[in-house]
């Protein structure tokens, strides 16, 4: 199974602001995207994430998994994912 | 379960400083859920996606604002609906109904104006393409033939002789109006004087009755001024026939041209903020005329083949979405059903898109490209657009002008077009295509057949 690993100098405050201090860029997050970086930073699973976003919110399982493919792709891309 | 939150997907957007936008641009997150009351869902249901839909009452709306703004400006106006903007046969007609004459600027046109039950004097017929044929048709029935070049004019004057007739002419003059590109391709130049050798060989025909003058400017206009330079110099050649023979035009035509509301690719700013208002070209158009300085009564009739402006706004096509992606730049990409193949004019305009349905409040710069499987096929290279899941519909709008004349078939077949009518109801006008109907076209020579 892939493994996630933010790297230490990110960080994400309550609000959804995200500060990437080795680019020096900052984002905004939603409440799902705030969900799953702070989930990733916790070392959680695929499954165990998906399986948050279907327990909290009204979706299934195959829409969060394809949704999440999507947000890793654009985590790694801005360098918040190794 | 009721207590669990909406669902909306994970959105991570980045921050960029130092690139404010002071115009504030609107992002597209409200959904257009329906074309005059009929749903979306509703359309697609029946009639399947893509989906063409065209709304009569916008149609007539469009024609009688036009028709009246000219009208409180000009005593004497007529439109003559523009055939190879959209000739849908029910588009057409409900042109037709409201009073526009037809424009044609082929034989097929031509026919399919004969066909719809127009009376030949009431077609105007341009063009630098009217065949032998064509144009023998076009004096029997009494048509408008305006003469492009003096090919056409020789011809004409031989068809008349030859079958002992009278042909109502005018002639199609270009000029300088100040704008580029100058359309100088199409009929006689004013400026070098060969528009006025023109009419005084018309004259010496007596075969030839010359009944108008006309010019079309270009198209797309973003300036109205053009059309009042070109409005006073027809009115200078009007003059130059009732000085020099007496004869009293009985209309001068301005062809179209008018913008419409679609925004062009590479304009920065939204198309209804620059682009002049029907009333400013009706303006512009009716200040050229009045240096005719005829009599009241010999005032000409004021022609005008407005298509784009008339049409534009009337045609929506719904598309479905078949995929998301993620492009190696980051970027989101969205293919939905629809290509450049039904939507020719999505190569020079940014075509509004809206989501079909509630999409969330998130948006993401995204590219839309259609279904083709071909580079070139883009409907829109950069859009603020909440994402939308497979299955889920857009609204592309302002494609009433020139797309159902230059879709192809290609890859895919050309779909179901619909016109929701002022009633509320729905008509299928053009029904979608199916391999019988290329197959129809084509002949596989026996050899060739596999046994």
């Amino acid at each position: 199974m892939e493994n996630f690993i933010i790297p230490q100098n990110v960080a994400i405050s309550d609000s959804g602001f995200l500060f990437q201090a080795a680019t020096g860029e900052s984002f905004t997050l939603n409440e799902i995207g705030k969900l799953i970086v702070k989930m990733l930073q916790g070392s959680s699973t695929v499954e165990q994430i998906v399986g948050k976003v279907c327990e909290e919110y009204d979706t299934d399982p195959r829409t969060a998994e394809r949704d999440f493919e999507d947000f890793i792709t654009q985590l790694k891309h801005y360098s918040i994912l190794k | 379960m009721a207590d669990k939150k909406r669902y909306e997907r994970p959105v991570i957007n980045k921050h960029y400083s130092g690139l404010m936008n002071k115009f504030g641009s609107r992002p597209t997150t409200q959904p257009k859920t329906e074309i005059d009351g009929v749903t979306i869902n509703e359309l697609v249901e029946k009639y399947g996606s893509p989906l063409y839909v065209y709304s009569e009452k916008q149609i007539r709306i469009n024609q009688r604002n036009a028709l009246r703004i000219f009208k409180t400006r000009y005593p004497k106006v007529q439109f003559a609906w523009s055939y190879k903007t959209n000739y849908l046969s029910a588009i057409c007609s409900v042109f037709h109904k409201e009073g526009s004459w037809a424009e044609v600027v082929s034989e097929f046109e031509y026919d399919k104006a004969r066909k719809l039950g127009i009376k030949g004097e009431n077609i105007i017929f341009n063009g630098p393409d009217k065949s032998r044929n064509a144009l023998l048709k076009a004096i029997k029935e009494k048509a408008k033939i305006h003469i492009d070049h003096f090919d056409e004019l020789y011809e004409i004057i031989e068809l008349t002789e030859e079958h002992k007739l009278k042909a109502q002419v005018a002639i199609r003059v270009n000029m300088d109006v100040g704008v580029y590109p100058k359309w100088d391709r199409f009929g006689f130049n004013y400026e070098n004087g060969e528009a006025g050798q023109a009419l005084k060989r018309i004259m010496m025909n007596p075969n030839l009755q010359i009944v108008g003058l006309h010019a079309h400017i270009g198209t797309y206009m973003m300036t109205a001024e053009a059309y009042r330079i070109a409005a006073s110099k027809l009115a200078l050649l009007a003059r130059f026939l009732k000085d020099e023979y007496d004869v009293a035009v009985s209309y001068i035509d301005l062809g179209g041209g008018f913008a419409s509301h679609n925004t062009l690719i590479g304009q920065y700013l939204p198309a209804e903020e620059v682009v002049p208002s029907m009333e400013q070209f009706a303006e512009a158009i009716s200040a050229g005329l009045y240096e005719l300085n005829f009599k009241v009564d010999e005032m000409p009739t004021l022609i005008l083949e407005t298509g784009r402006a008339l049409i534009d706004n009337t045609g929506h096509l719904i598309s479905t979405v078949l995929a998301n992606k993620r492009l190696s730049s980051g970027r989101r990409a969205l293919i939905i059903d629809a290509g450049v193949n039904l939507l020719f004019t999505g190569f020079w305009y940014k075509h509004p898109v809206s989501p079909a349905q509630d999409s969330g409040v998130n948006i993401e710069d995204t590219t839309i490209y259609g279904p083709l499987c071909m580079n070139i096929d883009v409907i829109r290279e950069t859009i603020n657009f909440p994402s939308l899941r497979k299955g889920d519909k857009v609204v592309i709008d302002y494609v009433g002008a020139y797309d159902n004349t230059q879709w192809m078939q290609f890859i895919n077949m050309r779909p179901n077009v619909v016109m929701v009518m002022e009633d509320g109801t729905v008509e299928l006008i053009r029904k979608a295509e199916n391999l019988d109907y290329i197959l129809d076209r084509e002949v596989l020579p026996e050899k060739l057949k596999l046994k």
